[in-house]
């Protein structure tokens, strides 16, 4: 078959982005190899681990499971995104270093994304709200209760700045 | 990453333990036939931005099986990606923004469109109250992230049997919509599910809504399932609805399940025990009996089919008992 190409035009962390690309590339590879936001991961390209989440018009979605070609026209929000343009962390970025939320990290720019729209939503989550918005991210260095402890926290400190 | 091992979690990982149970996968059409190498990114294929509904059904009449209707994409592209579905071409609805519609209907039922995303459905208070037993299920299926993007009508065209919303379809008495170039026709819930991934839609044809119907006065349902993590498949799940009359009678029963066979299961007998009763622990029980019978669960390494069995009596007992709280409340669906 022929790899017909087609141009994508795109809004990522808040700047337009236009690439060419086949139509069977997946969003998570064009975002990394295209347009080299590598801090969007890849782990398993079936929807399971949650590793290559990203906001799609604000919502969390798994980007293996788009294709890029239908990003046309949408706003994408990826890691790079959280931080302020001066590299500043986002609270939550930030109570995830305070409380050790990562080991080796691959999972955590999916669960940023995930818990980012989900503090929005749930401005004072409980424990258990905040497991069953984790259900969707794996992490394999088993750091679920400090990943707990860090969106606990940045609730809190949200709550106490507003 | 091995599939094996998440094989109970979402999407295509389950996919492959069917496929490696089962020889053929008839919704992933399309060479090669054997088990592909586990490769982990779409092939080739032409792709096409649907312009007007008309344009998009003309299309598939000309492409037939070659093409794939993509909607949330979140059972295709997993199977894609692991190229258990190898479609020449995709035919993309996501600009055919009129398709994400929640709508009543003139007799007082619900319509959903082909691109009406779980995410709005299950926030929809309207559903919620008028289709409980729906916005309960969907709590259940998979996780946020996929119901952000996942569609009803794409779930049911996928048609896995371990999923929750066919079963809740055949509860409902749902009405399915197919459309074609060539015209249109209304298929009801218990004859749309043919097999393992397999429906009544010819290959011309999309599911462009459903239907749910009114429910009457004192109807209570419920929904439960047994998953071993949280948004996973359920390894037994019921849905269950019933009515009673004036005099606490029950008038209509319907109880479904998910992941009990190669299509949701729907046992008639199971209700029929229900029906014209008074329904107490007696008669909750003998349903329960009728319906373990009567299902078909696949089993699986988790869950021998045995223990499938003695989920669905357990399922069915609570589901009952809570459903009958709930017809008997005096806040009943509208």
């Amino acid at each position: 078959m022929s790899a017909t190409r087609h141009r994508v035009s795109l809004t990522v962390n808040g700047a337009p982005r236009t690439t060419e690309i086949e139509a069977r590339a997946l969003l998570s590879d064009v975002l990394r190899h295209e347009l080299g936001l590598s801090g969007t991961h890849v782990g398993c390209e079936q929807g399971v681990c949650g590793a290559c989440t990203v906001l799609f018009d604000g919502l969390p979605v798994r980007a293996c499971l788009m294709l890029a070609v239908q990003a046309t026209g949408h706003a994408i929000t990826t890691v790079e995104g959280l931080a302020g343009a001066d590299g500043t962390l986002d609270g939550l970025q930030t109570a995830f270093r305070d409380t050790h939320a990562l080991q080796c990290g691959y999972c955590t720019p999916g669960i940023l994304i995930t818990m980012r729209a989900f503090l929005d939503e749930h401005p004072a989550p409980s424990e258990a709200e905040i497991r069953e918005a984790l259900s969707g991210n794996l992490c394999r260095c088993t750091g679920y209760q400090h990943i707990v402890d860090a969106v606990l926290l940045a609730a809190a400190r949200r709550r106490a700045a507003a | 990453m091995p599939v094996a091992s998440h094989e109970r979690r979402l999407g295509a990982g389950r996919l492959v333990r069917r496929v490696h149970r089962r020889s053929s996968l008839t919704a992933c059409q399309g060479p090669p036939r054997e088990l592909p190498p586990r490769r982990m990114k779409p092939a080739a294929f032409a792709y096409h931005a649907a312009e007007t509904l008309e344009q998009a059904l003309a299309l598939k009449a000309q492409l037939g099986d070659e093409a794939r209707w993509l909607a949330g994409g979140q059972s295709l592209l997993p199977a894609m990606n692991l190229r258990l579905a190898r479609p020449a071409a995709l035919i993309d609805l996501n600009p055919l923004a009129a398709l994400d519609v929640i709508a009543p209907t003139a007799d007082g039922g619900w319509r959903i469109g082909a691109l009406t995303r779980y995410r709005g459905i299950e926030r929809d208070a309207r559903i919620a109250r008028a289709q409980p037993l729906l916005s309960e299920a969907l709590s259940q299926v998979a996780h946020p992230q996929i119901r952000n993007r996942g569609t009803l009508c794409g779930n049911l065209a996928h048609a896995d049997p371990a999923s929750e919303l066919p079963a809740v379809m055949l509860a409902l008495d749902a009405r399915l919509h197919a459309r074609s170039a060539a015209g249109a026709r209304w298929i009801a819930a218990a004859d749309f599910f043919r097999d393992i991934f397999t429906t009544a839609l010819a290959q011309d044809e999309l599911l462009i809504e459903v239907e749910l119907p009114k429910l009457p006065a004192r109807t209570g349902s419920c929904f439960l399932e047994v998953a071993r993590r949280r948004g996973d498949f359920a390894m037994m799940g019921i849905a269950a609805v019933l009515t009673l009359d004036q005099d606490g009678i029950c008038g209509h029963a319907s109880l479904a399940y998910c992941n009990a066979g190669a299509t949701p299961q729907r046992p008639r007998a199971a209700a029929q025990a229900l029906i014209g009763r008074r329904v107490g622990a007696p008669e909750i029980d003998e349903a329960a009996a009728l319906a373990q019978q009567a299902i078909d669960p696949p089993g699986s390494v988790q869950a021998d089919a045995g223990f499938q069995r003695h989920l669905a009596g357990v399922l069915t007992r609570r589901a009952l008992r809570r459903a009958l709280e709930r017809a008997a409340a005096p806040e009943t669906p509208a």
